[in-house]
């Protein structure tokens, strides 16, 4: 195996510091380290991560493979400073067996971009009714840990309870997706101010708070873990923190979307901005901020949602919800969290690689940038500006709301144990 | 004025009082032996109906015909067309006639704005009601009866709706009526207040220029019009009120109410009427109900809009009677 030496990063945006990777390990950490012999990247200024890991990605394969592929959305991984994924269960066919879950597995390590860790579904088929087989899944080559019906809510509070209460045998996690889904029948955005005057209608925040304020009480009730997928509302905050408070085993994301994006861009009617859960109020969107800075909010997880053109080229109401987001994630972390002072690139670290991987149990990821550990990494140009362009994704879809938006930041290389999968901003 | 018609909030008050004086103008051809003016001789007009409505697009219709434009009707319903994108598709192919204008009906609020806003055509569009978003020229048409009854025919020439007190009562939830009168009427100078169960208010409703109450017989006696929107059963099933009964008993207009409102004061509703849930047929056949008066305007109002957005700038009084002249 080859040796590489990253010379000069700012490991977790600190002091400047040499990183010798020798094979699939980091080798050594320290100023003025010896070449000897390795390829040497010049990373003068910029700032060096442990390679991210997105809890929540939709790679549509198998069964909408025009919109993303295993391939092409590890691709976008790679291009977003990722080393590994969690793939939703939300595919056709569903991820409920071990079969369709080990084939996603092997696709990911196949193409060898980033890990993909598949979730499983919670129930056959998501329809919310029957457990699926999740301790086979669990034992499968894929080793999954994580249980979602993401796209749907687990609302009936029985089999959220048996799920929950089920998972502990292998110390599983169900990731809920929480939407009471009869106070979001024919939800288009938030319901509030901007709904009632452009008459569409409406998903209130209350239908996500009621479901995490059940799920907190049924995890600790069964003395089970619970993670929440999503959350998008100051009042969801205010319950995870009460939960936490009351030591009941939670954790929660929030995608890079709802920490930039509100409601307001809904008045242009344009379908890009058409995603689930709906975005919020300018309010929502400092809560979830400073949720994410004091650690009530554990982690930023895209939600990956790659829509072929037509699905978005229409009329609002007739378009696909979802967003693409692996690729510009990290800029709209620095935009939103580093440069507003709310958080650090050890903390970037923290909420984006390290928790993550623990949340998931993604072995070798989410590791300190230390001598023995796994070489995945990440560097970033924290000092570039420039505009989305969606031309140059990897992802198969461009549906990105940031489309000639300046947002800060930009992922030149990627590594994953060791093998480059982005040089200078360009795939290998 | 702007290219589109879509959103009554988009009139500024001397966009909409043009409007309504222009109308007044189209309202004195309807009564010349023969109803029609060249204006629009030689433009290509679509009326494109996603969603059934026949009094709607018959009004549009006549208001296009009367100005000599060439009409086409597109009703998209019951036809191949289900899927979201149709309307990008028939947008294309609107396009490729070379249509001037596309008067638009469609069931999923802000269709029209897409279709304005996309690239996708460059003919005029206006919204002839979209979802529970907006109806435009429902409002100004409403606003126009409104003028002529409590300001007069001749006396409201040039002016707004100032210190009027307009109530809207019923589904104001899904009500593109309720939206664009609200917008339209506060333009306007008018005072509007909204009546009706809690249950069919937007949450929201805060940010609109309008006062809300849950109490009819309080608001009667200070409004000068009053305007009953149209309650639709199935929304009883959805638990927004326990019966019809109970609807009709606390939010319908009979006799009784209509004595309490000032003597002056006028009767509105869009149509089509529910009788006996929502207004009772002593009400509806009273000569304070507009009803009648605001299908007849609705054609001078659309004259009037259409003439505006594709015509020109000049006022259509002296342009219309020079080219009928010539
Ligand atoms: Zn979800």
């Amino acid at each position: 195996m080859s040796k590489i030496l990253i010379r000069g990063a700012k490991v977790l945006g600190g002091e400047p510091q040499d990183v010798l990777i020798d094979g699939e390990t980091i080798a050594a950490v320290g100023t003025d380290l010896d070449a000897g012999g390795a390829e040497v990247v010049e990373a003068d200024g910029k700032v060096l991560l442990p390679g991210l890991v997105d809890l929540h990605t939709h790679l549509r394969e198998p069964g909408r493979e025009d919109s993303e592929t295993v391939l092409t959305g590890t691709r976008a991984a790679a291009s977003g400073g990722y080393t590994a994924v969690f793939a939703m269960a939300n595919t056709f066919p569903v991820a409920d067996t071990a079969g369709v879950v080990e084939q996603v597995y092997r696709l990911g390590r196949d193409h060898g971009y980033c890990d993909v860790q598949p979730i499983g579904a919670v129930t056959v088929g998501l329809e919310g009714k029957k457990l699926a087989e999740l301790g086979a899944m669990h034992e499968s080559a894929a080793g999954v840990t994580v249980f979602s019906d993401d796209g749907k809510c687990v609302d009936d509070a029985v089999i959220m309870r048996r799920a929950l209460e089920y998972v502990k045998a292998f110390g599983g996690v169900v990731a809920q997706h929480a939407q009471e889904p009869r106070l979001t029948e024919g939800a288009q955005m938030n319901e509030g101010v901007v709904s009632a005057e452009l008459g569409l209608g409406g998903w209130p925040a209350v239908a996500e708070e009621s479901v995490i304020a059940r799920d907190v009480l049924l995890a600790e009730h069964v003395g089970s873990r619970v993670h929440i997928c999503h959350l998008s509302t100051a009042g969801s905050v205010e319950i995870v923190r009460w939960a936490k408070s009351r030591g009941i085993d939670v954790t929660a994301e929030v995608t890079p979307h709802h920490l930039l994006l509100t409601e307001e861009m809904v008045r242009t009617y344009n379908p890009v901005y058409k995603v689930n859960p709906p975005l919020r109020t300018e309010r929502d969107v400092h809560a979830l901020r400073e949720a994410l800075a004091d650690g009530t909010i554990d982690i930023v997880a895209t939600d990956h949602a790659p829509h072929p053109h037509e699905d978005k080229d229409c009329e609002w109401a007739a378009a696909a919800m979802g967003m693409v987001g692996l690729e510009t994630a990290l800029s709209v972390v620095q935009a939103t969290m580093v440069e507003t002072g709310l958080l650090d690139w050890a903390g970037v670290a923290d909420r984006m690689s390290a928790k993550p991987a623990r949340i998931g149990g993604a072995r070798g990821h989410g590791r300190p940038v230390s001598v023995g550990e796994p070489a995945n990494l990440t560097l970033v140009d924290t000092a570039y500006r420039g505009q989305v362009d969606p031309a140059g994704f990897a992802s198969r879809s461009r549906n990105t709301p940031y489309e000639g938006r300046e947002l800060p930041g930009r992922v030149t290389h990627t590594w994953l144990r060791g093998k480059a999968t982005l040089v200078d901003g360009k795939l290998t | 004025m702007q290219r589109h018609l879509i959103s009554a909030a988009d009139l500024t008050r001397d966009d909409a009082v043009l409007i309504l004086d222009t109308a007044e103008e189209m309202a004195r051809v309807a009564d010349r032996p023969i109803k029609k003016l060249p204006t629009l001789r030689g433009r290509t007009i679509v009326n494109l109906f996603f969603e059934d409505s026949t009094r709607t697009r018959i009004s549009f219709e006549a208001a296009e015909k009367r100005l000599s434009a060439d009409v086409i009707n597109f009703t998209a319903k019951g036809s191949s067309v289900s899927k979201g994108e149709s309307l990008k598709d028939t947008a294309q192919t609107l396009e490729a006639m070379g249509v001037d204008a596309v008067v638009i009906r469609h069931g999923a609020s802000g269709a029209p704005y897409r279709l304005a806003n996309s690239g996708w055509i460059d003919a005029a569009v206006i919204n002839a009601g979209d979802g529970t978003h907006q109806h435009p020229t429902q409002a100004l048409l409403d606003a126009f009866t409104m003028r002529r009854r409590l300001v007069g025919r001749d006396a409201g020439l040039g002016q707004d709706l100032s210190g009027k007190r307009i109530t809207l009562v019923g589904d104001v939830l899904h009500s593109r009526v309720a939206r664009s009168n609200v917008d339209l009427l506060h333009t306007l100078g008018a005072e509007v207040t909204l009546v009706a169960p809690p249950t069919l208010v937007p949450v929201g409703v805060g940010t609109w220029p309008c006062e809300v109450s849950y109490d009819l017989d309080s608001t009667l006696p200070k409004s000068d019009a009053v305007m009953m929107l149209r309650v639709q059963r199935e929304r009883m099933n959805a638990a927004f009120f326990p019966t019809e009964r109970e609807y009709s008993r606390r939010y319908g207009l009979d006799g009784d109410r209509m004595a309490r409102m000032p003597e002056h004061a006028i009767v509105m509703h869009p149509g089509p009427m529910v009788r006996g849930m929502e207004i009772t047929a002593e009400v509806a056949d009273s000569d304070r109900c507009t009803v009648v008066e605001q299908v007849a305007n609705g054609v001078s109002i659309r004259m009037a809009v259409l003439y505006l957005l594709l015509g020109g700038n000049e006022p259509a009084v002296t342009h219309a009677r020079t080219t009928e002249e010539k």
